[in-house]
């Protein structure tokens, strides 16, 4: 049961394990870095949005958090890399803690709302405490990971290393999602009423699925700062918050795999489109609407449809 | 600079900002009451205006009374453009596809702004010149009593509109109850797209005030709109004498937060100021508790 429940995620890996040997373009290494990471924010922001169904304008403050954490301790104070990751994974986690204090007992429009405030309150921070983080012009020279004397320096190495990770995060979700946990998050986002009824404490229950998703997100933003070895405040603005709420409602809120392919879409989408750069906001804003609008449940479930009525009419006509 | 003369520049400035966050905090009441929703692109409508105005002035050479008028049209125009393809269409919508919707409209009108002006600055001319006048040591901008003006004349008309003339009685009977307002033969989808006009037109014209003394660039709105939003807040949502008292609150509270603890952190004084009011009393200054507890926030 379990075996056959975790069969697309081994599968994904084994093809993503072989991927590498086949590409010899350096260029599409480091795009599927990039995608490997922000799967892993969207993974996150997915557990939150899709299937708690509480919304967070604010989670690119905690991926910059994360990224500042452990390139400022790593870069600035020689803190070898796993120590800093857990001070990085704890920092988060205690500053999500407090801010999902405050924000959860707010719904929808506040929340959404309480949370823009919050990230833009750390974007400020991360600005103006120019001693200790670099300020506008962001921190550079941010070492690559070093685990045990290994040294992730290459693309091709960290590659293995986000995908590794990515995969981790895959098993560890899909088990939240198909346990008591998981049925009490999706009850949440019918009703929260109901859910009390049923002996679900909401608020903590909100609380502790936003920490972890603020965690998936340190995460990434610690992978994003050691890839780039660059992070600036930049990464915590209101516009990475909408692009990752983005390639989640694209892909599918509420479905997993919704979130890697949104991660996927829109991190090719500029590389395919050279003028995309002038276009960036619009086509964002464009995709947003229209998603919204017309698929609410994004390409997956749009997918999952047109499966179920192409099956129907072959098995009508049959 | 004795200390009284600080205070009163601290002071004249901060009412001036504050009158912004109280248009901006208005325009928020507007579509709250019609609809429930929060317009996440109010802060694009300030921008907007602003540059329409700076469009209108320097490419067409329009004198000002003719190009205040027009910009702020024009913005109403989108406004209600925005409410007829994007809020129109969806039947009953959840709140999260709500903020979602108004969220990506105001990520395309800043992409548009980009598109259309670039990513420069730009500036207007003063209202009426700018040599200041001077009150106890202090100097305060012909433009500063412009933007208060401009504040006043807004409240005045939002007043005789809501009390005296039959749209606005019936928009406040949609805010009350919008089923009953339909059995009563009020049109409210029409009300809905009135208040979202209305909110653009009364957005742009705070953004004209606001453009000749800090100047205008495509990505100025959404932390406008934040603040106009704490304001709204502070004052109660949907309530239009809160949203003014307290945008001159907060406009005041952050000037003097400038000047005397830190300039820098000054556009987190506001922000700081919403969490906290979210968190202990979400129904704001002058609102009711008891009605707040009805809302579906």
């Amino acid at each position: 049961m379990a075996f056959r429940r975790h069969l697309p995620i081994m599968l994904f890996g084994c093809a993503a394990a072989v991927l590498p040997l086949a590409l010899k373009d350096p260029y599409y290494l480091g795009i599927l870095v990039f995608i490997g990471i922000f799967s892993i924010a969207t993974m996150g922001l997915n557990l939150l949005m899709g299937y708690a169904g509480q919304i967070s304008l604010g989670h690119a403050a905690f991926y910059a958090l994360g990224a500042y954490a452990t390139g400022i301790l790593t870069a600035k104070y020689n803190v070898h890399f796993l120590p800093a990751l857990a001070a990085a994974i704890i920092v988060t986690a205690g500053i999500a803690y407090v801010i999902g204090m405050a924000c959860l007992r707010l719904k929808g429009h506040y929340l959404a709302v309480a949370t823009l405030a919050a990230g833009e309150i750390v974007f400020i921070c991360l600005n103006a405490s120019v001693g200790f983080t670099g300020g506008p012009s962001g921190l550079a020279g941010i070492p690559s990971i070093e685990i045990g004397g290994f040294s992730f320096d290459s693309d091709f190495k960290f590659y293995y290393l986000v995908w590794a990770v990515f995969i981790l995060l895959f098993i560890l979700t899909a088990n939240i999602i198909n346990s008591r946990t998981g049925r009490a998050l999706r009850c949440l986002h019918s009703s929260e009423v109901a859910a009390a009824a049923m002996g679900i404490n909401v608020t903590t229950l909100k609380v502790q699925i936003f920490v972890l998703s603020a965690v998936y997100a340190a995460l990434a933003g610690v992978l994003y700062g050691h890839s780039v070895t660059f992070i600036s405040p930049q990464a915590s603005d209101l516009m990475f918050s909408v692009k990752l709420l983005t390639m989640i409602v694209v892909g599918g809120m509420g479905h997993l795999w919704g979130g890697v392919l949104g991660a996927a879409l829109l991190t090719l989408l500029p590389e395919a489109l050279s003028a995309f750069h002038d276009y960036e906001l619009i086509i964002y804003g464009s995709i947003l609407l229209v998603i919204v609008m017309f698929l609410p449940g994004g390409l997956m479930r749009g997918f999952e449809t047109l499966y179920v009525t192409i099956l129907k009419k072959v098995r009508g006509r049959g | 600079m004795s200390l009284l003369s600080q205070i009163i520049q601290f002071l004249f400035t901060g009412l001036t900002i504050g009158s912004i966050y109280a248009m901006v905090g208005l325009g928020f009441n507007i579509i709250y009451n019609a609809t429930g929703i929060i317009n996440f692109a109010q802060g694009e409508f300030v921008m907007l205006g602003g540059m329409v105005m700076v469009w209108l002035t320097t490419a067409f050479n329009l004198p000002l009374p003719a190009g205040f008028l027009l910009s702020v049209l024009i913005v109403t125009c989108i406004g209600a453009a925005f409410e007829r393809l994007a809020i129109f269409p969806l039947k009953k919508p959840p709140v999260l596809i709500l903020i979602i919707i108004t969220l990506a409209g105001s990520i395309i009108f800043k992409g548009a702004a980009m598109l259309l002006w670039g990513k420069q600055t730009y500036s207007l001319p003063h209202f009426s010149g700018e040599e200041p006048l001077h009150l106890l040591g202090a100097t305060i901008l012909p433009q500063a009593l412009w933007i208060i003006g401009i504040l006043m004349a807004v409240v005045a008309l939002l007043a005789f509109f809501f009390n005296f003339t039959i749209p606005g009685k019936a928009m406040r009977a949609c805010s009350v109850n919008p089923v009953a307002a339909s059995l009563v033969g009020i049109n409210v989808k029409r009300i809905v797209l009135l208040s979202f006009a209305m909110s653009a037109g009364i957005g742009a014209a705070a953004g004209i005030a606001f453009t000749p003394i800090v100047l205008m660039e495509f990505d100025r709105g959404a932390l406008l709109g934040l603040k106009g939003f704490c304001a709204a807040v502070l004052g109660g949502l949907g309530n239009g004498t809160g949203a003014v008292i307290a945008g001159l609150l907060i406009g005041v509270l952050e000037s003097f937060g400038a000047g005397f603890i830190s300039s820098e952190y000054k556009d987190a004084i506001a922000l700081g100021v919403l969490l906290i009011v979210l968190l202990v009393r979400p129904s704001g200054l002058m609102g009711s508790r008891e009605a707040a507890r009805l809302k579906e926030f």
